[in-house]
C-alpha cells in the first residue's frame, strides 16, 4: 500500500515540487498518475522509491516510512517495488537473461532459484526466445518488456511505470499497457505515470491528476479528465 | 557471505575489466607510469645513499702513538681503541710501514735521503661505524693512554652526514609528493572509469542492491587492475634498472659509479609496488564509487 499524507517537497533551489499532496493507493489497484511536465509526477515517484525524502508530511510504502527510514534499509524497500522507465534503463553489456537475473541476485537468490524464475518471467512477457540477446539487439518494445520482466522477477507488491510507452509506437504501447493490466490482474499494485490520454481513456482505471504540486482530480471514472493548458 | 555470491562478485569484477577494456588499460598505464616514476627515483636515492655509505666507511681517523710509549703499551692500545663505542675496526701501522707508504707517494725519493722511519711515529688507523660520532670518538681516543695526537677530518665527516641527511630528506619528500600526485591521478582515472558506469550503479540501486553488493565487484576489479599494474611495473622497473646499470653507465664513461644489484632490492621493491597497487586499486575504487552510492 502507498499512502502520502500532507506531503510537501521543496528542492534546494526553492522549487516547491509538492504542496500538500494526499494520495492513497490500496493493494491491487491500477492507477494512472497524469499531469503536465513539472507538475510533480516524478517527485511523487522519487518519494515512493526512496530516492528523495519529503520536506514535510509522511510517505508510507509497503510498511516503510520513507522519510524516517535509515539509508541502509532502503534496498529492502526497493525490493518490494518494481520500476519501469521510459528509457528502459537496461545494462548494455549484460544479456536479457542477466539483466533480469541481476535483480534477483541482489536479493541473495541462489543460482538454482534464478535459473527457475527468470525463464518463467521472460516467458510471461513474451521474451523466452531472446534470452541471450543484448539490449541493443532488441526493438524498443522488446527492451521495455525486458525492463518489465526485471521489475516483476522479485514478485514485488507494487509496480511503478514511469512513462513506459513514451518511446514506443501505438501498437507496442498498447501491448505494454495490456501486459501491465495482466500483471495487475495477478494481484500486483500498478502505478502508471503517463501523458498519453488515448491510452488512459482506453483502460478505464483510476486516474489521479496532478498540477503545480497539488492533486487536482482523483476519479474512478477512468478518464483522463485533466487537460493541459 | 554465500559462496555463489563471492563467485558472482569475482566473475563480475573480472568480466568488467574486459568489458571496460579501454578504461582498464588506461588505469593500468597510469598506475604503471606512476610506480615506475616513484620506483626510479627511490632507486636513484638508494644508490646515492649506498655510495655515501661506502665513502663514509672509507673515512678514517689516525691516532699517533707517543714516542715514549713502551712496546707493551703500544700493543695494548689496540684493545683500548676497540672498546670505544662506534669504533668498527682498528689497524696498526708501524713507523716502518708508514715510511714505506709515504715514499710510495713520491716519484723522486732522493730528497728524503738521510731520513728514515724513525722520523715517523707508530699509528693506529681507526674506522667508525657511524661517521656522525666522529668528534666523540676522537675525544675518547685522545684520552687513551699512549696516544700522542689524533688526526680526524671532522669537517669531511660532518659533510658526509649533512649530505646523507639532505639526500634522505629530499628523497623521502619527493617520493611522498610523487605518491600523493600518483594517488590523485590514479583516483581520477578510476573516477572517470566509474563515471562511465554511473547509470549501471543507479540501476543496481533501483533494483534494491545494497551498497556492499555494488561495491564488491568494483573493489575486486580495482584490486586486480592494481595488482596486475604493480607486477607489470616491477618487471619494467627491473628491465630499465638493469639496462641503465649494465649498459648506459658503461657506455657513457660513468662506469666508476658502482650501482646496487637489482636482486638486492627486488623483494622490497616488489612488496612496495604490490602494496601501492593494492592500495590504489582498492581505495581508488571505493573513493570513486562513493558518491554514486548515496542514492
Amino acid at each position: 500500500m502507498v499512502q502520502l499524507t500532507e506531503v510537501f517537497k521543496s528542492y534546494d533551489n526553492d522549487t516547491k515540487a509538492l504542496r500538500g499532496v494526499n494520495l492513497k493507493i490500496d493493494d491491487g489497484e491500477f492507477v494512472f498518475l497524469v499531469g503536465p511536465s513539472g507538475s510533480g509526477k516524478t517527485t511523487v515517484i522519487k518519494l515512493i522509491t526512496g530516492e528523495i525524502a519529503p520536506t514535510d508530511g509522511t510517505v508510507m510504502v509497503n510498511g516503510y516510512n520513507v522519510g524516517t527510514m535509515k539509508m541502509s534499509k532502503m534496498p529492502y524497500l526497493r525490493r518490494t517495488i518494481g520500476v519501469i522507465f521510459q528509457d528502459f534503463r537496461l545494462i548494455e553489456d549484460k544479456s536479457v537473461f542477466e539483466n533480469v537475473a541481476f535483480a534477483m541476485r541482489v536479493t541473495g537468490a541462489s543460482n538454482a532459484e534464478i535459473r527457475r524464475r527468470v525463464p518463467y518471467v521472460l516467458e510471461l512477457v513474451g521474451l523466452d526466445n531472446r534470452t541471450k540477446r543484448r539490449p541493443s539487439e532488441l526493438s524498443g518494445g522488446e527492451q521495455q518488456r525486458v525492463a518489465m520482466a526485471r521489475a516483476l522477477v522479485n514478485n514485488p507488491s507494487l509496480i511503478i511505470a514511469d512513462e513506459p510507452t513514451g518511446n514506443l509506437d501505438p501498437a507496442r504501447s498498447l501491448e505494454i499497457m495490456m501486459l501491465l493490466e495482466k500483471i495487475n490482474e495477478l494481484g500486483t499494485t500498478v502505478l502508471v505515470v503517463t501523458h498519453e490520454k488515448e491510452l488512459v481513456n482506453r483502460f478505464s482505471k483510476r486516474v489521479v491528476a496532478i498540477d503545480a504540486g497539488r492533486i487536482i482530480s482523483d476519479g474512478m471514472d477512468g478518464y483522463y479528465t485533466y487537460e493541459t493548458k | 557471505m554465500r559462496r555463489n555470491r563471492i563467485g558472482y562478485f569475482i566473475k563480475e569484477g573480472v568480466e568488467s575489466i574486459f568489458t571496460h577494456g579501454l578504461m582498464s588499460f588506461a588505469s593500468v598505464c597510469v598506475i604503471v607510469a606512476c610506480l615506475i616514476i616513484m620506483g626510479s627515483f627511490s632507486l636513484v636515492a638508494l644508490n646515492i645513499d649506498s655510495i655515501i655509505d661506502t665513502l663514509e666507511s672509507e673515512n678514517q681517523m689516525v691516532a699517533f702513538v707517543s714516542e715514549y710509549a713502551s712496546a707493551e703499551r703500544t700493543a695494548a692500545i689496540s684493545a683500548d681503541l676497540k672498546a670505544i663505542p662506534h669504533v668498527s675496526r682498528v689497524v696498526f701501522v708501524s713507523r716502518e710501514e708508514a715510511w714505506e707508504s709515504f715514499l710510495k707517494t713520491y716519484d723522486n725519493t732522493n730528497m728524503f735521503d738521510g731520513l728514515d722511519a724513525s722520523t715517523l711515529q707508530d699509528r693506529y688507523v681507526i674506522y667508525l661505524d657511524d661517521i656522525s660520532q666522529m668528534e666523540q670518538v676522537r675525544d675518547a681516543v685522545r684520552n687513551v693512554s699512549g696516544i700522542a695526537k689524533v688526526n680526524a677530518h671532522l669537517q669531511i665527516g660532518a659533510g658526509f652526514v649533512k649530505l646523507q641527511r639532505v639526500v634522505t630528506f629530499v628523497s623521502i619528500s619527493l617520493v611522498a609528493i610523487l605518491l600523493v600526485i600518483s594517488m590523485f591521478i590514479m583516483s581520477n582515472t578510476i573516477k572517470i572509469a566509474t563515471f562511465e558506469r554511473r547509470e549501471e550503479i543507479a540501476i543496481m540501486k533501483m533494483v534494491g542492491a545494497t551498497s556492499n553488493f555494488i561495491r564488491w565487484p568494483f573493489v575486486i576489479e580495482g584490486l586486480l587492475i592494481g595488482l596486475f599494474a604493480s607486477l607489470l611495473a616491477f618487471v619494467m622497473q627491473w628491465g630499465i634498472y638493469t639496462l641503465i646499470s649494465n649498459n648506459f653507465l658503461t657506455n657513457t664513461g660513468l662506469s666508476f659509479i658502482v650501482t646496487l644489484p637489482f636482486s638486492a632490492l627486488a623483494v622490497p621493491i616488489l612488496i612496495v609496488f604490490i602494496a601501492i597497487g593494492f592500495l590504489v586499486g582498492v581505495v581508488g575504487s571505493l573513493a570513486a564509487i562513493k558518491n554514486y552510492l548515496k542514492v
